[in-house]
């Protein structure tokens, strides 16, 4: 019996370090992998291997434009709760009218740049786990290679290069369309003009404050391609494998945006 | 200068995992000969295609492709041999999201500063060879199996390369298109003098096209030869493949006990 638990034991401890050997192992891919890209985004060109401008701009039209609708829904509907806890809260102080410091803040330091990052995360980390590991799949990658095309300059580098620019973008309108949303229930509530609302609301916020929203989009926008990208070419075992990596790219995704953001939000307020 | 021969494989040795696959192989194609490496399923021959066209490290030995040494030539020198190279996997592997036409164009894009409207013609006249005039505009997914691996041969010899290779190219097809194919791949070799490695287990297809066939078991190269001398070959395991006969191996006793028992 003793040596059955001591067994156990052995096989847990087994466990545990052969999680963390992959973890470190996949954490270096993912480092490898980034600086790929950007290799090649600098290199490219001399090496014969450019970044095609016209596959990046491609690229910024489907991660960024095609998604604003979905972000102006989710911001404003945040905004909109935002304001609703805010004056649920402040009511007991008597300082209601104080809720658009509450949403003018959270919005640009956190709500912002999080809600666009995990949206992102379910459109575009997902699509390019799907896209990436589907041509794992029927063996496009190796035709790629085979033709002297990276399939890193190839597939990776323009879709980081649109992440990086269109991130903070969507990131700005969405703490625009949050704030809006808050603006719409104040009016409501409160019967707080929107110009006074406004007012109130770039009074109270700094450009530091936005900033440091717009730096973690940044932080997202190289989080998400790169487990999206590195989950599709690590695939095996055909469409079931697909979908697995898919899952696993976005759960992963939004697991690391989270963590990142808090490692974040605790350095840059200290 | 011209290198002795087209493609030189030197005592090959590859594993996958702690798996040997390729047991020291030798192999030499000359130029302009249409090569057909055969063996049945797990005899390694798509492990040596895809050494072949440097998508694996391997273990001991070396692989020359126009007289380079692949593992050793820089990365802008392998760049420029790929250019060289056309191939045609056994999927087609066209890029899904791309038409046809941008699929065969993708290596001139990629590779040459040509204008669009000649891209554009080459593709269509590559296109047109393989019997597919016309079909530019369709995207991959409309095309039928044997379409599919005709757009990939498009797409393989867009760039006129000096080595084209096949891996499986009548699977899946029926008989008819994979004589068409047949026909096709011979008519590359002598109009434009490409020599082509063709991996194969289409025994009708084999004779009809090759030169020489090398034929594989267990990781190793039983024979390599012209189609008479595998014919007429006295090799047992080579007979078995040419005449469909099931393997008749003697079963060890006690090591079929040990696999059943899982070595406890």
């Amino acid at each position: 019996m003793a040596e059955l638990r001591a067994g156990g034991f052995r096989q847990s401890v087994e466990n545990l370090g052969r999680v963390c050997a992959e973890f470190i192992e996949e954490f270096g891919y993912y480092l490898a992998l980034t600086f790929e890209s950007f290799y090649w985004v600098f290199a490219g060109p001399f090496k014969r291997q450019p970044v095609r401008f016209p596959v990046v701009v491609s690229q910024m039209v489907e991660i960024g434009i095609a998604a604003l609708p979905i972000v102006f829904i989710l911001s404003f509907a945040i905004g909109v709760m935002l304001a609703i806890q805010g004056v649920h809260t402040l009511k007991q102080f008597g300082a209601e009218t104080q809720v658009v410091l509450g949403i003018a803040l959270s919005v640009t330091r956190e709500f912002g740049p999080l809600i666009t990052g995990i949206l992102v995360a379910g459109r575009t980390g997902s699509a390019l786990a799907a896209r990436v590991g589907t041509m794992q799949v029927n063996q496009e990658v190796d035709a790629l290679r085979v033709m002297g095309i990276n399939p890193v300059r190839y597939l990776v580098s323009p879709v980081l290069l649109a992440m990086l620019f269109m991130m903070p973008l969507i990131t700005l309108f969405s703490d625009f369309a949050a704030m809006l949303g808050g603006a719409v229930y104040c009016n409501l509530d409160l019967g707080l003009g929107y110009v006074a609302y406004w007012d109130q609301g770039t009074a109270f916020i700094t450009p530091n404050d936005v900033l440091q929203g717009l730096f973690k989009s940044l932080v997202f926008a190289v989080i998400i391609t790169l487990v999206g990208v590195s989950n599709g070419f690590s695939v095996t075992g055909g469409a079931e494998g697909v979908g697995r990596a898919t899952t696993r790219a976005v759960v992963l995704a939004i697991c690391y945006l989270v963590l990142a953001d808090m490692t974040f939000t605790y350095f840059l307020n200290r | 200068m011209e290198p002795d021969h087209a493609i030189e494989v030197e005592g090959l040795v590859t594993h996958y995992g702690a798996r040997k696959i390729l047991d020291g192989v030798d192999l030499t194609i000359e130029h302009g000969e249409i090569n057909i490496i055969m063996g049945g399923s797990g005899s390694g021959k798509s492990t040596l295609l895809r050494h072949l066209l440097g998508l694996h490290t391997p273990t001991e030995g070396s692989i020359k492709l126009l007289g380079q040494d692949i593992d050793k030539i820089s990365p802008s020198e392998l760049h420029d041999l790929r250019t060289n190279m056309g191939v045609s996997f056994q999927g087609g592997a066209l890029i899904s999201s791309m038409t046809v036409g941008e699929n065969v164009q993708l290596p001139l894009r990629e590779h040459t500063k040509l204008d669009d409207s000649t891209m554009g013609i080459m593709a269509r006249m590559k296109l047109e060879v393989v019997n597919l005039g016309g079909f530019e505009d369709l995207m991959p997914s409309e095309l039928s199996g044997g379409m599919i691996k005709r757009a990939a041969l498009a797409r393989a010899i867009v760039m006129d390369p000096k080595m084209l290779f096949f891996d499986e190219p009548s699977a899946g097809l029926d008989p008819v298109a994979s004589s068409e194919l047949d026909d096709l791949i011979l008519k590359l070799r002598d109009s434009m003098q490409m020599t082509i490695v063709v991996v194969t287990h289409e025994l009708e297809s084999a004779f009809k096209i090759a030169d020489r066939i090398t034929v594989l078991d267990q990781g190793k190269i039983l024979l390599a030869g012209s189609v008479e001398e595998v014919k007429n070959s006295s090799i047992e395991r080579v007979q078995d493949l040419l005449n469909r006969r099931s393997r008749n191996d003697e079963i060890d006793a006690d090591q079929y006990m040990n696999r059943l028992t899982g070595g406890a």
